[in-house]
């Protein structure tokens, strides 16, 4: 960190010091590269000026150069906590341009896995924010949770973190039914086992509570006139779930709850995360409980290639197989904007298709924008070290949020 | 058409289009309906207003996004789409103005705070100006960068390129050297009409002949005993250049 005096002098004439403070671009509790410039008056934060675009590289020009299909795997690189959420909004976006129908199978084995990501970004965020305010052992119980999901991930792909899993169409592979087995046990024992275990050193603990509760309090308005979704937003009270009110995918069937906040501060959006966790939990239970047999990708074999067992009896289909590796798809001209509820909220992907094989423009919202811009707001009169508290319950990942 | 995807599926409201549209009467441009979502083009100048009238009137209190599209080959180049959202209705619509390099776009941050940062960045990707934005800085790209990136005219690898340099010992940056050029394949398909120009296909748009020509006798062509005489004479049998090579050797 480095300071610049400022000083001032006042009527009777005290000397006056604020100093300015950059926090970051390297900082732990920065959670990636951001540098905050901070005017400080003591220890109290009077203003704060977030510079990102320290992880900027260029994803949405290079998904312009890309075809439908080359451009998914960039979509695991943006928030890479919570790969297959980012990726559930571009394919998304290409089925509805497409009007593409998937499969039933695969639509439950998308929310199936949605889920299980929202888990594993959940237990990274909740750990690492109970280690920004200054607990250990929480998180390092949480991460042994995140590792069972990435080895389910990997189990189901081949890839622990970048999947790219989800395809145009439906699900890249078929699962084995033994994962869906032991996913069902893990969420039955495993899980609620350790996280209430870990979660009842924080929940209650004074040093926490003392640390997040009346800490960056937002109200309903302003929530809404700064954009926030996820968790940011039910904090604040809104009981506003995109898996809910615009369900896509088969969460339509699916029973769970909303949960809200009531004070809308740090400690809100921590436990609004720590209620999510369960509720994904009794999500991933139903699409097991209800998994349907069936395709795991749309049988349009225009968009979808064939299986490599189906290239080798028929010329078709290794034809299809060739031209949709090279030249791609094509998508019908025409514009869209889908956005679904990622772990850390409303994740858009706005996608403009010229009738030819790549995106003409695909525009991506990201979640921490509006949030981190509202830092400013709401660090406004804390001290220097609510600000890593405020920016851990952000739940902020710089893939994402530079782009 | 019947929906066959499963993208998320927001209510629909009977008449949205037609309420919307005569709520904001002589600013609209046009209106469309695709993929059940209403996309509205509305005067440059009245933004703002009708954008505060959506805010206001129709319950979209929030602002999701703005996104800047690139179609170099119109006048005004530049679209400026906003994504509004209505937590209330359940229900999204988008707003677009069109605009060039030149002309600048009335703010929405006195509507939405979150506007700043999503004006900041459509003006570091495409030089897209916003009137009354008082920290219309770059956002994304580095400290000290030229150009608008995301512009279709703006190359994929950059211009510059940066790298520790050990004998300065600090980051320098250089004109950008690639090993290899990037490719672009041409994935168009002939069958599915694309324009291609094959050489020899511009004899096609030439006026056809009317009156075939034929050829009655050799004298006619040009050729024959008489012609070869004729070039025989006209050309010297030893080109002079050619002598006085020799000479000089």
């Amino acid at each position: 960190m480095s300071f610049v005096e400022d000083k001032a002098l006042t009527t009777t004439g005290e000397e006056i010091t604020n100093y300015t403070i950059n926090f970051g671009p390297q900082h732990p509790a920065a959670h990636g590269v951001l540098r905050m410039v901070m005017e400080l008056d003591g220890e109290v934060i009077e203003r704060i000026d977030p510079h990102v675009g320290l992880l900027h590289r260029g994803t949405e020009k290079l998904i312009e150069y890309k075809t439908y299909l080359q451009a998914l795997p960039y979509f695991d690189r943006l928030d890479y906590c919570s790969p297959l959420n980012m990726e559930h909004s571009y394919v998304l976006a290409i089925e509805k341009l497409l009007n593409l129908e998937v499969p039933i199978r695969a639509q439950y084995l998308r929310v199936l896995f949605a889920e299980l990501s929202r888990i594993c970004n959940h237990m990274l965020n909740i750990g690492s924010h109970v280690m920004d305010v200054g607990a250990m052992t929480p998180n390092l119980w949480v991460f042994e949770l995140r590792e069972d999901c990435l080895n389910f991930f990997e189990r189901a792909s081949g890839a622990r973190m970048h999947m790219a899993w989800f395809r145009p169409g439906g699900v890249h592979q078929d699962v084995p039914l033994k994962l869906l087995t032991d996913i069902g046990d893990w969420v039955d024992g495993r899980l609620p086992e350790l996280f209430g275990d870990a979660m009842s050193l924080v929940t209650d603990n004074r040093i926490f509570k003392q640390r997040n509760v009346d800490i960056a309090v937002v109200s309903k308005e302003d929530a809404l006139a700064w954009g926030f979704s996820g968790p940011m937003i039910r904090a604040a009270g809104i009981p506003w779930d995109i898996r809910k009110s615009q369900p896509y995918d088969v969460y339509d069937r699916m029973d769970f709850d909303i949960p809200v906040g009531t004070s809308s501060d740090c400690y809100s959006r921590f436990m609004v995360r720590i209620q999510e966790v369960y509720q994904s939990a009794r999500i991933i239970k139903q699409c097991l409980a209800e998994m349907p047999e069936g395709p795991v990708a749309s049988d349009d074999r225009k968009i979808v290639p064939p299986k490599r067992g189906e290239m080798k009896q028929s010329m078709e289909a290794l034809i299809h197989h060739f031209k949709l590796y090279t030249e791609g798809f094509h998508v019908p001209a025409g514009e869209v904007y889908v956005a679904t509820e990622s772990p850390k909220g409303e994740f858009g992907v706005y996608l403009v298709s010229d009738g030819s094989n790549k995106p003409y423009r695909c525009k991506i919202r990201p979640t921490a924008f509006s949030h981190l811009q509202a830092m400013d707001m709401m660090c406004k009169g804390h001290m220097l070290p609510d600000a890593t508290a405020i920016l851990g319950a952000i739940d902020v990942v710089f893939g994402e949020c530079d782009r | 058409m019947p929906v066959l995807h499963s993208a998320p599926k927001f209510s629909v409201i009977d008449g949205i289009a037609d309420t919307v549209s005569a709520a904001l009467g002589a600013m609209l441009v046009s209106l469309k309906e695709e993929h059940g979502e209403i996309v509205l083009t509305v005067q440059r100048e009245s933004i703002e207003d009708a954008l505060r009238l959506l805010r206001d009137n129709h319950e979209y209190q929030q602002l999701m996004e703005i996104a800047g599209v690139d179609y170099p080959q119109r006048p005004e180049r530049f679209e400026v789409v906003y994504m509004l959202l209505s937590v209330t209705k359940n229900h999204r619509l988008m707003v677009k103005v069109a605009t060039d390099e030149a002309t600048p776009v009335p703010t929405v941050t006195t509507l939405w705070p979150n506007a700043g940062w999503l004006e900041r960045e459509v003006f570091d990707m495409y030089g897209v100006r916003f009137s009354g934005n008082s920290d219309l800085r770059r956002i994304l790209t580095d400290y000290g960068f030229e150009g608008h990136p995301f512009r279709k005219d703006f190359p994929l690898t950059g211009y510059t390129e940066l790298r520790y340099s050990e004998e300065e010992k600090r980051v320098v940056y250089e004109p950008v050297e690639l090993a290899q050029d990037f490719r672009s394949f041409d994935f168009m398909s002939p069958w599915e009409g694309a324009d291609y120009i094959l050489p020899g296909d511009e004899k096609a748009a030439t006026p056809p002949v009317d009156v075939p020509q034929t050829t009655a006798k050799p004298s006619q062509t040009g050729a024959g005993a008489k012609a070869d005489e004729k070039a025989a004479k006209d050309t010297p049998a030893d080109p002079p250049a050619m002598a006085k090579k020799e000479e000089g050797k």
